[in-house]
């Protein structure tokens, strides 16, 4: 058989390919808003729980949130990829992972904003209670607002450390940015090109955000 | 549920991973010596100021913190191969956490650089030490106080993200458990036994550099 017409198992990259990867970078997008969204909001009641500081709270919640931080995400998303079926709720791993983001991201951001309600001073609520505040208008007017100016930088380091993980979730066969780069690979036989273009989309991500919190920090500090 | 929990497989093979724990922890902690050392010539570089290498320090550093950690592994292990370098997977894993903790640790030491006053540095001169006197007796013992936390941090990420060698082929501890679990399908028996492990590892960590700390900053 002459080289002409042997079959192509190997094409070279195109601007089709761009398209495929955008779409791809679309769904890690989907994957980090739900996690961090809901890591959030689920981490910012957990703080408050480990806030006020009663034994049982730091002896249960304080220990297992823990735990998720101290065992490698990779190790939690094919954990419960497995766990749920072996329950009799088998998951997509589109499920499972956002699953397993939420409960990582709550984890990190539970410390964040204790650190935030933390921040506050004693003196201050007690004049916040003192001037006929609620406990929860307390919380609503004045810890918030303190607290999240103290804490806004911890807070956008872990969204955007979720946002670079959710890499792992291709682990489980989800088809984001990472997992297209290495369909892409295989194709193309280029990796190092693949490989440059899916980082660019990485940091086309993540470093308008850092960027807009470092000016968001500065200018906080002003006032 | 009609699963039945096998653990004895696990039991019997406890000592590899323990073993691969041990593999784990050397690739971690050699990846924190070079992190530490290039993310300091790194600050450094930075805050010079000279156009000519910031831009070398600002783009490391940019790209190890905007990009994820196994798209960096991957680069080492297929990107490097493309130009006909073959690394093995233990240095596919040491290189590309290198990296990346050299940049992380490069920013905390800027950081901790901008912390000390430039009395300190002016007060060292004049006392008659040279620029390097100065830095290595008075600057940097202070900046390694300021960034021990935070790198005691980094450590604990090194170890976390060297559990991304399994998927560059490498069998530290999650590479070790994946081959493992492999052969005999008793995936969750096995993960959940190295997630203990992990767990454990965290804890030395921590426990020890609260007693180095204890050592160190006792005055």
């Amino acid at each position: 058989m002459s080289e002409t017409d042997s079959i192509e198992f190997f094409t070279s990259f195109r601007v089709e390919d761009l398209w495929f990867l955008l779409e791809a970078a679309g769904r890690t997008l989907l994957i980090s808003v739900l996690g961090i969204s809901g890591g959030t909001v689920l981490g910012i009641a957990f703080g408050w729980l480990l806030s006020i500081g009663r034994w049982y709270g730091a002896a249960t919640l304080g220990w297992v949130l823990d735990v998720f931080r101290s065992v490698p995400l990779i190790i939690q998303l094919v954990l419960f990829f497995n766990f749920f079926p072996i329950v009799g709720f088998p998951l997509d791993p589109f499920g499972a992972g956002t699953l397993v983001l939420v409960m990582y991201t709550s984890a990190l951001v539970a410390q964040v904003a204790r650190g935030g309600i933390e921040a506050v001073s004693i003196s201050t609520r007690r004049a916040a209670r003192s001037l006929g505040m609620s406990y929860w208008q307390d919380l609503r007017y004045v810890v918030w607002p303190i607290g999240i100016r103290a804490v806004l930088p911890s807070w956008t380091g872990v969204a955007l450390g979720v946002l670079k993980d959710t890499a792992l979730v291709s682990v489980l066969g989800y088809m984001e940015l990472l997992r297209a780069s290495q369909i892409l690979i295989t194709r193309t036989q280029e990796p190092f090109l693949v490989l440059a273009v899916v980082g660019a989309f990485y940091f086309a991500l993540s470093f308008p955000i850092a960027r807009f919190s470092e000016r968001l920090e500065r200018r906080w500090s002003h006032d | 549920m009609d699963y039945t929990f096998h653990w004895r497989p696990v039991i019997r093979k406890l000592p590899d991973l323990l073993e691969a724990a041990l593999v784990t922890l050397e690739v971690a902690v050699l990846s924190m010596v070079i992190g530490i050392l290039i993310g300091l010539a790194l600050a450094l570089i930075r805050m010079s100021g000279k156009r000519s290498t910031v831009w070398f320090a600002v783009g490391w550093i940019e790209i190890a913190r905007n990009t994820p950690a196994l798209l960096q592994l991957f680069f080492f292990g297929f990107g490097l191969g493309a130009f006909g370098f073959h690394l093995s997977p233990y240095m596919i894993v040491l290189c590309g956490l290198s990296f990346n903790n050299a940049g992380y640790l490069a920013e905390n030491f800027r950081g901790g650089f901008n912390a000390i006053p430039d009395t300190q540095y002016r007060a060292a001169r004049s006392l008659g030490m040279s620029a390097i006197q100065a830095y290595a007796r008075i600057i940097i013992p202070q900046v390694f106080r300021i960034v021990y936390y935070p790198m005691t941090n980094q450590m604990v990420w090194a170890v976390l993200m060297s559990s991304l060698g399994m998927l560059v082929g490498f069998r530290e501890l999650t590479g070790e458990t994946q081959f493992l679990a492999s052969k005999t399908f008793r995936i969750f028996e096995y993960f959940l036994f190295t997630a203990a492990i992990y767990y454990g590892l965290v804890k030395i960590i921590l426990g020890a550099s609260r007693l180095i700390a204890w050592r160190l900053f006792r005055y």
